[in-house]
């Protein structure tokens, strides 16, 4: 406990307000009823949005760096296990130790062998989605190992005990004054009178790190790239905790999806363009670090990576699905979804929210997540600023149409087709609407529908049918 | 070129009969012929979309044989349009879709109009539609149609390319969150002042519109009927 | 099964009739317009970042004060170290090179670079001559940077292939930065929080 708790508002983390295991309905109801979250979200969304559209509209080769992209992904996944061999090799010669996990328990077991095989009980950590989606620390934490995450937002996060809620910003839901709020609480060595200058802040995160940096042992990393052709990682990073934790200690661990495999290294000329600009808005990020296997008087010695499955192969199966794997985590599809931009990531109930993670969470976890591929207006606006250009709503539609149904909905859509199909039957419908909507006619809509147009009546009122259709009009008209 | 067919839409079959002829007016004031196959029901979108393929498949079908033998099919809806064009290469391989045009695009790229002859003296403020614009490409297409119309007064919608959190079925399964969005939309279009809201589906401006009949504001009209207006 | 062997089994066996993907198309620029003035490009792109940007080696001598503790790489030209400031070489393969304390003690860092890109105001270390290993550009809270003219290309494209792609790579765009609260761009977290740049003249 710090001294300054007590004297503030504790900040309530917002994922313990949302019923573990609800569906994505009912948790974003809970959301919805947050206000503070939702004009958190509309600021920062908003102010991404902007950015990034200003940055990508300064090159006029957008489009072309999007196509070359989506392609060179889709390369990759056509010869991941040519290059994924060929990353395995080249790192290797250059020395690192490969591994390779099938799914998390056994990425987050050789991780732990390795930190206590370096006489450590305690590892920093560069933000990394693969760790969150193993859950690592929880894993450590069982362990009786800790990792204290570096990232600004990751901290932030983390002290407040609560769950990330963005795929690039976890901590987008909180403002500064919560934030400040947070440190106070929960941060043993937060300066006193403390204020909610992001400036201020980011300088407390930066005293409250830096002994730790200097003196760490291990570290666990993510990677943005792989490159198969040299055998390097790329970190791509902002605030310098990632270049501290790839160069400061004696060994480091990174977890890296399978996914992550470029062919070359000249690929980054496309990629570095691309990931910038749509994650933070910016021409470049402050910090990269690419690093090759371990050199020997420069940074860590012993070098491991870990190769993760953890349902990829099985995502790579589906010839629409697979185009997810694409992804390269830059949170441009949240920051444009009207639905995240209410919701916020918590409702979604997985590592992975937004567009993004309601094409790719059903598919890395087949039968959980069912409800996410309808999280989904299919406006659209996600496949348009996609760096890689994964079409999203066509694999929302497609995963709707792999998805179970429910039986009173699969009936109620087979009595419609079946009307529809039958072009009698639907004039037949299409009459009997607009004789039995007849006391309504004068008024022109309904204001309240029985279950489950009350779903709809609930906020919008229903129009109700004209006197005269177009048909008689028509026939009229012709006669 | 041989007649032209019409394709209302099933939502226009059973509520808006005046967009279906507003979409004639306008075409046959340009000298096109019309036809209208009675037998036309719907493109499945809802059903696609839904996640009932097969449905779906049936009633592109039935599509299909509908509006085979026209050169030219004219919808008044981006997202039916772009139903049928992006959808049933999958669904059935048919590219029926290369001859469906939704409205503006067959006056702007088949007959290479773009003042139909309306007059409309009102303020309208437009809602580009989702479907309509990202999936189908039509840009500011309806948009350019209703600024050559005579001695309309165009209102800038503000957020103009947010959704209206319509999306079929997720107004119904995501009700809440549909809802939020709508609140949005609305309160947008109020602000504009315009006299009405236009678009290019009247999917979305049913949504939109029940949601101002509630609130109040401009109200709703699908921009063929400015274009068939010559009050 | 070994999990190495298990996952290449998956990949095969998902892939199976996936057949090959199209050749990327490369359409894109891999290099500015001929007439774009680089070095403006870059001054404009840094000041953007809140870089402070020098010219002339001479202008070292204002940056650093007298008396100041500054680390070098051992290979840093003579003709770079003006001014009043102490230099240190650090050599990492001295038996026993600085440590983490030793370079927190450094008020500065003195280096070159490998390249620098005009269009994102990137500057490019590859730890090659003038540069150091990389926890002497990471550590000390101030970091100066000598670029040569004939260091400076205006694309991302065109400093690839200037770097050694297998030693360890930093990419600079601006001080130290985090966008983590609220998304606005806040400057000066963990990596050295003040960046120089000095642009050295033909």
């Amino acid at each position: 406990m710090s001294a300054n708790a007590g004297t503030v508002p504790e900040v309530v983390p917002s994922s313990s307000l949302i019923p573990a295991g609800a569906k994505f309905p009912k948790a974003a109801k809970v959301a919805l009823g947050m206000p503070q979250m939702r004009a958190n979200l509309a600021h920062a969304t908003g102010t991404i949005r902007e950015k990034r559209a200003k940055v990508a509209g300064e090159l006029d080769d957008w489009e072309q760096l999007r196509d070359a992209a989506s392609a060179i992904k889709a390369d990759v996944q056509h010869r991941m296990p040519e290059l994924a061999i060929e990353f395995e090799r080249k790192a290797t010669e250059a020395g690192a130790t490969v591994h390779w996990a099938r799914d998390g328990v056994e990425a987050n077991a050789i991780a732990a062998r390795i930190t206590r095989e370096a006489g450590a009980d305690e590892v920093v950590k560069v933000k990394s989605m693969a760790t969150q989606e193993i859950e690592l620390n929880e894993f450590f934490e069982a362990q009786g190992l800790r990792a204290w995450e570096t990232d600004l937002a990751e901290l932030i996060v983390q002290l407040a005990e609560d769950k990330p809620s963005h795929i690039l910003v976890p901590a987008i839901h909180y403002n500064r004054t919560e934030i400040r709020d947070i440190f106070r609480g929960k941060m043993i060595d937060a300066p006193t009178g403390l204020t909610d200058d992001p400036a201020a802040l980011a300088e407390a995160a930066r005293l409250h790190l830096r002994k730790r940096f200097l003196s760490a042992k291990v570290a666990v990393s993510g990677a943005n790239f792989a490159v198969a052709e040299t055998g390097s990682l790329v970190v791509v990073e902002s605030e310098g905790n990632g270049r501290m934790c790839l160069t400061m200690p004696e060994t480091l661990i990174s977890i890296v999806g399978i996914e992550k495999l470029l062919p070359t290294f000249t690929d980054l000329e496309v990629f570095m363009q691309l990931l910038p600009r749509s994650s933070t808005g910016e021409r470049m990020n402050p910090y990269t670090s690419i690093w090759t296997g371990a050199t020997d008087g420069d940074g860590p010695k012993d070098v491991h990576i870990i190769l993760l499955d953890n349902g990829r192969t099985d995502v790579l199966a589906d010839e629409v699905g697979r185009q997810a794997l694409s992804c390269i985590r830059c949170s441009a599809c949240l920051n444009v979804c009207p639905v995240y931009e209410r919701t916020g990531g918590h409702a979604y109930g997985h590592v992975y929210p937004g567009p993004i993670g309601a094409i790719l969470a059903p598919q890395l976890e087949p039968g959980r997540h069912d409800d996410l591929p309808y999280a989904s207006s299919l406006c659209g606006a996600c496949y348009e600023v996609c760096p890689v250009k994964i079409n999203i709503p066509e694999v929302l539609v497609h995963l709707r149409q792999e998805g179970p149904h429910q039986a009173g909905e699969k009936a109620a859509m087979g009595a419609a087709k079946a009307v529809m199909a039958r072009p009698k039957l639907w004039r037949a419908a299409l009459g009997a609407a607009r004789f039995f909507t007849r006391p309504w006619r004068n008024k022109g809509y309904m204001r309240r529908l029985p279950w489950p147009g009350s779903k709809w009546t609930v906020s919008r009122d229903m129009p109700m049918p004209p006197q005269e259709s177009f048909r008689d009009w028509w026939k009229e008209r012709e006669r | 070129m041989s007649r032209i067919g019409l394709f209302i839409t099933c939502v226009n079959d059973a509520l808006y009969p005046s967009t279906p002829k507003a979409v004639v007016a306008v075409l046959e004031r340009l000298g096109y012929e019309v036809d209208f196959p009675a037998a036309q029901t719907c493109c499945g979108q809802m059903h696609a979309n839904s996640g009932y393929r097969r449905d779906a498949g049936v009633l592109a079908r039935s599509f299909e044989a509908v509006f085979d033998s026209y050169d030219a099919v004219v919808t008044p809806s981006g997202s039916c349009a772009a139903m049928v064009r992006d959808q049933y290469p999958d669904l059935t391989g048919s590219d029926i879709g290369r001859r469906v045009y939704e409205l503006s695009e067959f006056l702007l790229d088949v007959a290479e109009v773009e003042d139909v002859g309306a007059r409309f003296p009102h303020s309208v403020t437009y809602h580009p539609t989702c479907h309509g614009t990202r999936a189908l490409g039509l840009g500011d297409k309806p948009l350019r149609l209703l600024r050559a119309v005579e001695d309309i007064e165009l209102v800038e919608l503000p957020e103009a390319d947010q959704c209206c959190g319509f999306g079929g079925t997720f107004a119904l399964k995501n009700s809440e969150v549909s809802s939020a969005m709508l609140a949005d939309k609305c309160r947008h279009a109020s602000g504009t002042g315009a006299e009405y809201l236009a678009a290019a589906d009247n999917s979305c401006l049913t949504h939109i519109g029940g949601g101002i009949s509630r609130s109040g504001g401009p109200r709703p009209v699908h921009y063929a009927e400015i274009l068939a207006s010559d009050a | 099964m070994s999990a190495r062997e298990d996952i290449l089994n998956r990949m095969r066996r998902s892939l199976e009739g996936a057949g090959e993907a199209a050749e990327a198309p490369r359409e894109y620029r891999r290099a500015l317009a001929g007439d774009t003035e680089v070095v403006e490009l870059l001054i404009d792109r840094l000041v953007d970042y809140k870089a402070q940007v020098h010219h002339g080696i001479e202008s070292i001598a204002d940056i650093l004060d007298e008396g100041q503790p500054v680390v070098v790489p051992a290979d840093l030209p003579q003709e770079w170290r003006v001014g009043e400031a102490i230099f240190i070489e650090d050599d990492p393969l001295d038996p026993e090179p600085m440590d983490a304390d030793d370079l927190d003690a450094m008020d500065a860092v003195l280096t070159g670079c490998a390249a620098a890109v005009a269009v994102s105001g990137t500057i490019m270390l590859d730890t090659g001559a003038a540069q150091g290993r990389r926890a002497i550009t990471l550590v000390p809270d101030h970091h100066v940077i000598v670029v040569r003219r004939d260091q400076i290309v205006g694309h991302l494209a065109e400093a690839l292939p200037r770097l050694s792609a297998t030693s360890p790579q930093t990419w600079i765009s601006g001080p130290s930065a985090t966008s983590d609260i609220e998304l606005q761009r806040v400057e000066g977290v963990h990596g050295p929080r003040r960046l120089d740049v000095v642009i050295l003249d033909d």
